[in-house]
């Protein structure tokens, strides 16, 4: 394991472009004349308590490594990282946004991650946010790295909070003629004072028929009764068997549902833009997530994707198979992150 | 130079929202940390945007610096007015622009009060989690700047937890879109970078918040147990135990009879120490979870557990400990409130280094504090009229701060560093942190002109009163300090 990080911030200060990398399960391949960097070394766990229901490591930590030694003491991420099985690391995770359907419960990588070390453009090694889950002191850098995809600095240590993970999962299906009777349904669901942990809708490419998937978990003395009354709620829909549905939420983390050669591309939206959306995507695979608020869409033709997105404005990320930028779709100009920009990174040495 | 700019405020602002007449200005002086004072140039009460916008541009244009203030609730002066720079009072921009049930999202404007998106979502079973004790008067503009928090932050976190989108005005007068209303985003979040900058990076103006739906039970208990420590470790026992309370709260010797005597919510007089934790969500996870609740609370070693059995039994117990402030404030004529944090494995071993300290100070300690986030609120008392008594009060809350580092902690949880703590911050984070930050300041804000003077540490200090007093809203038992 390296620790030392001043040949990092070397490498970054003699450095014109630097890209930030870790097992590569989302990266873009890197181009000619930017010097990668990899963090796979600076990798393990630093601090864990697990009482204190907080856990620091190395961004080079393998998030898989991380789910296992919480779920030794009962506990997770509740954000649900993405491509753990496929080696995603933390400071990957957190870089990506990479959080999977279960973050509909708790919220994402920004409610969860509480401290970050990072080194930034000017090879300076900064600090921010801490160890304890409460903390209004200085401003939110943990925050900020949530989604800045190397950009704005490269992490070096990252400090979650954790849950206590639930005892029991179930998983009741609904399958509909269309996506627009999932899309009715969806309200109902996400307006209930019942706590579901994931609301995924998936949609056949082949005939164009919506399945509607609900994951709830907690105390497993409760799990039925609380499932009578979705179904309830529902009007309709047959429980997973324990072995199907571990499969088909582990298949959406990682993205084995990919054919040769496609690539995911992540589209925040909220419900409502789904139709409209929807029109463009006939015949490919696709899953609306977290509650009708991201679009996976699955494709081999990532220019097509990204003039619908333009034309609707919406903005898009290649999160697996990406070739170049992978920010595709439509972008808003943004003062702020212009200013943020020439603080942490004036000399453009991150930039993708 | 300032009459020109005075004159230039005139043309876009009517008398009676331009404020200038010392008699109008003194109400503006300070905010709910009342220790220090400072009368502003001017006050300009926008009602629309644009007219926000506008203050801003001219504040740029003259290099006069600016404050924005909703309703003055910041426990750590972080709404002070600065001398020859103007309060921008937000109050009036207060209208809900959009409440969209279906998407559970609300989209505001700064001076909307907090409790009021509740009470708007609450028809269609909807909630804004972000409770803070003064959420009756408190606005949401300062409850991002500030990310506050409250009681039932355990759960479901702070304020920018529960902020989707904003659209700001930078300290320019240029305006940036930020988030949008998904749950989800592939850019940086700027969101919960602009979230707690408290006020440096610019003014919100439209806030877009997610609604939570209401929970559709609780379960409270309140336990009683003979000394400090053993409540604080409870709470450990609690996390520990797997169970995730939507809050647990502690409350010392002397909170526990001021709350009696102020409030009468039927708290053993006779507790060292006083747990509340409450549950709260679906029906058959909760009453799963009470019973383990109440085996690892029999088991922690109470000498009495009583349980809500109703609303009304629910309210009591919180109505008793959301004015446990207000109503200690009255035991003393002067007191300073800490908030800083501790890993909560160590919430013990601060609460024992706290009866230290304030044994070796001769000065009482009151503790009231939102334990399942290791969040301290040590409330110093003292009577400002004895010479030096603040000092030695500023002393003591000043090693306070000193201990919650040491633990691996914060020198604030939720009230923000403001004016009050800004000399902290640097025992905080190391220097090269500290000039990343203000090289951050300065590239969103080369002039320095949005609430100059916070959070970094400064040369000018405001005046500062040696009698502190309460709030006249905390007299009125409106807001209360935690």
């Amino acid at each position: 394991m390296a620790t030392d990080l001043r040949d990092l911030q070397e490498a970054v200060r003699e450095s014109a472009r630097v890209r930030a990398h870790g097992a590569c399960t989302k990266c873009a391949p890197i181009q000619e004349g930017v010097r990668a960097l990899d963090l796979s070394a600076y990798s393990g766990v630093i601090e864990y308590h697990p009482t204190e229901f907080v856990i620091t490591a190395w961004a080079g930590t393998p998030v898989a490594e991380v789910q296992d030694l919480l779920a030794r003491h009962g506990q997770y991420l509740p954000f649900d990282p993405l491509l753990a099985e496929r080696g995603a690391t933390l400071g990957g995770t957190v870089a990506a946004n990479a959080c999977g359907p279960e973050r509909y419960r708790y919220g994402g990588a920004r409610d969860f991650l509480i401290g970050v070390r990072l080194i930034d453009g000017n090879g300076a090694l900064i600090q921010g946010g801490g160890k304890v889950v409460k903390n209004a002191a200085g401003f939110d850098y943990p925050k900020l790295m949530v989604g800045s995809l190397g950009t704005l600095g490269i992490l070096t240590e990252v400090t979650f909070k954790v849950f206590p993970k639930p005892e029991a999962y179930t998983t009741l299906r609904v399958a509909l003629p269309s996506l627009g009777d999932a899309l009715a349904l969806l309200p109902t669901l996400t307006n209930c004072p019942y706590d579901l942990n994931a609301i995924d809708i998936l949609v056949d490419p082949e005939d164009e028929r919506a399945t509607l998937f609900i994951r709830v978990g907690g105390l497993a003395a409760g799990l039925p009764q609380r499932m009578a009354r979705v179904r309830a709620l529902c009007g309709a829909g047959e429980l997973m068997d324990e072995a199907d549905e571990a499969a088909f939420w582990h298949a959406a983390r990682a993205f084995t549902w990919l054919h040769a050669g496609e690539s995911a591309v992540k589209v925040p939206l909220t419900p409502a833009r789904i139709p409209a959306l929807d029109v463009h995507l006939r015949g490919l695979q696709r899953r609306y997530s977290v509650g009708g608020n991201v679009a996976w869409i699955a494709t081999d033709d990532l220019s097509r994707l990204d003039a619908i997105l333009k034309s609707l404005a919406l903005a898009g990320l290649v999160l697996v198979n990406a070739q170049g930028d992978p920010r595709i779709g439509w972008r808003r100009p943004n003062p702020f992150a212009e200013r943020v920009a020439r603080a942490l990174d004036p000399e453009g040495k991150f930039r993708l | 130079m300032s009459a020109a700019f005075l004159d230039h405020l005139r043309t876009a602002f009517p008398p009676d929202r331009l404020l200038t007449a010392p008699a109008a200005l003194a109400a503006y002086e300070s905010d709910a940390l009342t220790a220090f004072q400072q009368r502003p140039l001017a006050v300009v009460i926008p009602v629309t945007q644009e007219e926000v916008i506008a203050a801003v541009k001219a504040c740029h244009r003259f290099g006069v610096p600016f404050v924005a203030r909703g309703s003055g609730t910041s426990l750590s002066g972080g709404s002070l007015p600065i001398k020859d720079g103007i309060v921008i009072a937000l109050n009036r921009l207060n209208r809900i622009l959009r409440l969209d049930p279906q998407q559970r999202l609300a989209v505001v404007e700064p001076g909307v009060i907090n409790l009021d998106i509740t009470r708007a979502a609450a028809p269609y079973g909807l909630l804004f989690a972000p409770d803070p004790s003064s959420q009756p008067v408190c606005t949401i503009g300062g409850n991002v700047a500030f990310n506050s928090g409250g009681a039932h932050c355990l759960k479901y976190g702070m304020t920018t937890n529960h902020v989707l989108a904003l659209k700001v005005v930078l300290p320019d007068g240029e305006v940036a879109e930020l988030g949008s209303d998904s749950l989800e985003s592939v850019e940086a979040d700027y969101v919960g970078l602009f979230g707690g900058s408290e006020g440096l990076f610019g003014i919100a103006l439209e806030i877009t918040v997610q609604l939570l739906p209401k929970p559709e039970v609780y379960r409270t208990l309140l336990a009683a147990y003979r000394s400090l420590e053993a409540a604080g470790d409870a709470v450990s026992s609690v996390i520990a135990s797997g169970l995730l309370p939507g809050a647990m709260e502690i409350m010392d010797h002397l909170s526990i009879q001021a709350a009696e005597a102020a409030v009468h919510p039927g708290y053993p007089l006779d507790a060292a120490a006083l747990l509340i934790v409450e549950l709260e969500g679906e029906r058959a996870q909760v009453e799963a979870e009470w019973q383990r609740l109440q085996a690892v609370i029999h088991a922690s070693g109470p000498y009495l557990v009583k349980v809500a059995q109703n609303e009304e039994e629910r309210a009591k117990i919180w109505k008793g400990r959301k004015s446990a402030f207000s109503a200690v404030g009255r035991l003393s004529p002067d007191y300073i409130v800490q908030d800083g944090v501790v890993p909560r494995r160590r919430l013990g071993e601060a609460l024992a280094e706290i009866e230290k300290l304030s044994a070796k100070w001769g000065i009482r300690v009151a503790n009231v504090f939102h334990a399942g986030d290791g969040n301290l609120h040590p409330l110093i008392m003292f009577d400002g009229r004895e010479p030096g008594a603040l000092a030695r009060a500023e002393q003591l809350a000043s090693e306070i701060i000193d201990l919650c580092i040491r633990l691996g902690g914060s020198i604030t949880g939720e009230h923000g560093v403001g004016m009050e703590k800004r000399g902290y911050l640097p025992r905080q984070f190391s220097a090269s942190d500290m000039a990343a930050m203000w090289a951050l300041r300065k590239a969103i804000d080369p002039a320095e002109l949005a609430n100059r003077g916070k959070v970094f540490p400064g040369d000018a200090p405001a005046a500062q009163a040696h009698h502190v007093g309460s709030h006249p809203l905390e007299r009125a038992g409106v807001i209360a300090r935690e």
